[in-house]
């Protein structure tokens, strides 16, 4: 029932495009989360599917119908908004059953409905409350409320936790992933600039910028297989290092040389077969660089000391320029001190200088 | 040593740039107040004490006589009937004119904010454009059309004219007040399937009050307060109490009414004045509201 399509989409506001045939399958009871920074258009993606917005041409499909004129009330779908969106003059139980009361449902079936949702997401308590009565985690609860008496096959959430704080933000999040696998066959689509809330709670990412489609994939593909530079370093925090170099052919083994030092990649997969001798740039996550005693990689100082509980995050630096590394919070490290490194070669990714794309 | 004391010279409460400050608001209020002092007390007079001339006195022989002379007796013309018979027709003009330009005003702004109408900012620009043109260029090509359609000098044509000139100003208010509310609350109406009027009705409308207060206050000042439409348009039997009132202080003949003429006046303030202090509050914050959200 559930199933999103966007074909060959193009959306634009007077003569300025913001898609330009933009394509994207959803599977149904999938949690998709549209990743980006902001201004890439991801929230303009989910209100066109959401049919807040007329796309100028293609089509959208929902539950394997054409829904790209209807209107946003008969397409299925129900959404959570960043502000919440509440009815301000409405209590909590009419703002819940507002959609079902326009739509003529019998009474007894509302009142069954808002009961059912209330008790999901516990706030059967605050029911005759009024929207200023509440909490901002107690509102984007009934948010939520009212998006799941819609019985809807898709829900569409627009940066639902961006106005909380931290902790709340950890709460609803996990919330929201139990909602999802407890509703089973409901697809999700969810759009985020916060990299942590994509990768915990997606089955696939969508990576977006510039109104494009960088990469789709599992969070485990985005995060180890990036496909491009901006993918890299969008996602991971500490940000990756990236060092500039080249590869070049030693006794035909491909290697990444940077001034003295040199990493073999007879252990990297390359994406397109072996590449020709070029200028590349490593990418190389913080928690891939192993210090050691007699390392390959020696000669390191560190600057920065930033402890963060379990791991610690180790800035250093040689002439050449600075990397990030993230290291077991029980390791004792003071600035000055001296540190060598290994690189598992399995583990980086490797772009080519010229076009930012995977090798 | 205590610590926990302030230190020096206690900051003077009442110094000479205060003390400035008080004197120019009390001449300043002084200044207002007078003319209403002197209308009451004028107004609660007999002749026999106005002619003496102490004009700021309190009145010796208190008398309401001049007010219930005022209300239905005093003459406009060749009828005397007091000014009661242009307050009612006051009423009937400003209940429908108030009524119907806000409602019309707040659709307006609700379609401009809300509903991306093609060309919208061209339309509303157009309407506002309206706000500045003098009203006394709209009189006579008015007039032509009105005697045209056979409706000129009714109370239709004066509600008419009202609910138009209102339009600028009404639509201008609501839609600053709906630019203020988040899009996201029209989006999630939509998303639970509410149409154009069920969306204005039940979501919008409720969340309209201050700005609701604030329109009524100003159309019922305005409108109540209008000489030139009234006199224009109304025709001789739906006069509106400000043209009555004109006519009752210059058809005097013989000795001059003051306290008649004061009385009337007053009777005719009466309604704006109570909105003013009733609604002072309200009307000032929505005032700031259309003025910061522009």
């Amino acid at each position: 029932m559930g199933a999103v399509s966007v074909r060959d989409v193009t959306v634009a506001f007077e003569a300025f495009r913001v898609f330009d045939g933009l394509n994207l399958d959803i599977e149904e009871g999938e949690f998709i989360v549209l990743l980006g920074p902001s201004g890439c258009g991801k929230s303009t993606l989910l209100n066109a599917i959401a049919g807040l917005l007329d796309v100028a041409s293609g089509q959208i499909w929902i539950g394997g119908k054409n829904v790209t004129w209807e209107e946003p009330k008969d397409r299925g779908i129900a959404m959570v908004f960043q502000s919440y969106a509440l009815y301000p003059r409405m209590s909590v139980r009419e703002n819940m059953s507002f959609g079902l009361r326009m739509a003529k449902t019998p009474k007894m079936e509302i009142e069954k409905r808002v009961k059912h949702a209330a008790e999901l997401l516990q706030i059967t308590h605050l029911l005759d409350r009024r929207p200023d009565q509440l909490s901002g985690g107690q509102r984007q609860r009934v948010a939520i409320g009212r998006a799941l008496v819609r019985d809807a096959a898709v829900f569409l959430f627009d940066e639902p936790l961006s106005n909380l704080d931290a902790k709340l933000r950890n709460e609803l999040r996990v919330e929201i992933k139990r909602l999802h696998a407890r509703l089973g066959k409901t697809t999700m689509v969810y759009v985020t600039h916060d990299q942590i809330e994509a990768m915990t709670l997606a089955d696939r990412i969508v990576v977006m910028k510039e109104q494009k489609v960088q990469q789709i994939g599992t969070p485990d593909e985005i995060y180890r297989r990036p496909s491009n530079l901006f993918v890299a370093g969008f996602v991971g925090s500490p940000q990756m290092n990236f060092i500039k170099g080249r590869i070049e052919y030693n006794d035909h083994i491909p290697e990444f040389v940077i001034g003295q030092r040199r990493l073999p990649l007879s252990d990297y997969l390359f994406h397109d077969g072996r590449p020709a001798a070029q200028d590349v740039i490593l990418g190389v996550r913080p928690e891939h660089l192993d210090i050691v005693n007699d390392g390959t990689w020696a000669d390191f100082t560190i600057d920065i000391v930033e402890p963060m509980g379990a791991d610690t995050v180790l800035w250093c630096s040689d002439r050449e320029g600075s990397l990030q590394i993230r290291t077991n919070g029980s390791r004792k490290a003071a600035p000055g001190h001296r540190l060598s490194l290994t690189v598992d070669a399995a583990q980086v990714s490797l772009f080519a200088a010229e076009t930012g794309e995977r090798l | 040593m205590n610590t926990a004391e302030p230190q020096g010279r206690r900051p003077r409460r009442l110094t000479a740039g205060r003390m400035g400050v008080y004197a120019l608001l009390i001449s300043a209020a002084l200044f207002f107040l007078l003319p209403l002092w002197i209308m009451i007390v004028t107004s609660l007079k007999p002749m026999e004490e106005i002619r003496l001339g102490n004009i700021l006195a309190l009145p010796v022989a208190f008398t309401l006589e001049a007010w219930t002379k005022a209300w239905s007796s005093a003459c406009t013309g060749l009828e005397c009937n007091g000014i009661s018979v242009g307050f009612w027709n006051s009423v009937r003009i400003l209940i429908p004119s108030v009524v119907l330009s806000i409602a019309f005003g707040a659709v307006n702004g609700y379609a401009l904010s809300f509903w991306r109408v093609k060309g919208a900012n061209v339309l509303f620009g157009i309407l506002l454009l309206g706000a500045f043109i003098p009203y006394q260029v709209f009189l006579y090509p008015l007039v032509r059309i009105f005697s045209m359609t056979g409706i000129y000098n009714s109370l239709p044509c004066i509600v008419i004219v009202h609910v138009i000139f209102g339009l600028p100003t009404m639509t201008l208010l609501f839609r600053n007040y709906y630019a203020g509310l988040p899009l996201e609350l029209f989006k999630a109406a939509r998303i639970d399937g509410g149409g154009f009027w069920t969306i204005f009705l039940r979501v919008m409308l409720p969340m309209s009050i201050p700005m609701l207060v604030v329109a009524t206050i100003l159309q019922v000042t305005g409108i109540w307060n209008d000489f030139i439409f009234g006199l224009t348009f109304a025709g001789r039997e739906n006069l509106p109490m400000t043209v009555q009132l004109n006519n009752i202080v210059h058809s005097t003949q013989g000795e001059r009414a003051y306290n008649v003429d004061m009385a009337a006046t007053m009777l005719a303030a009466l309604v704006p004045l109570v909105v003013y202090f009733v609604s002072g509050r309200w009307f000032v914050r929505g005032i700031a509201a259309g003025a910061v959200k522009g």
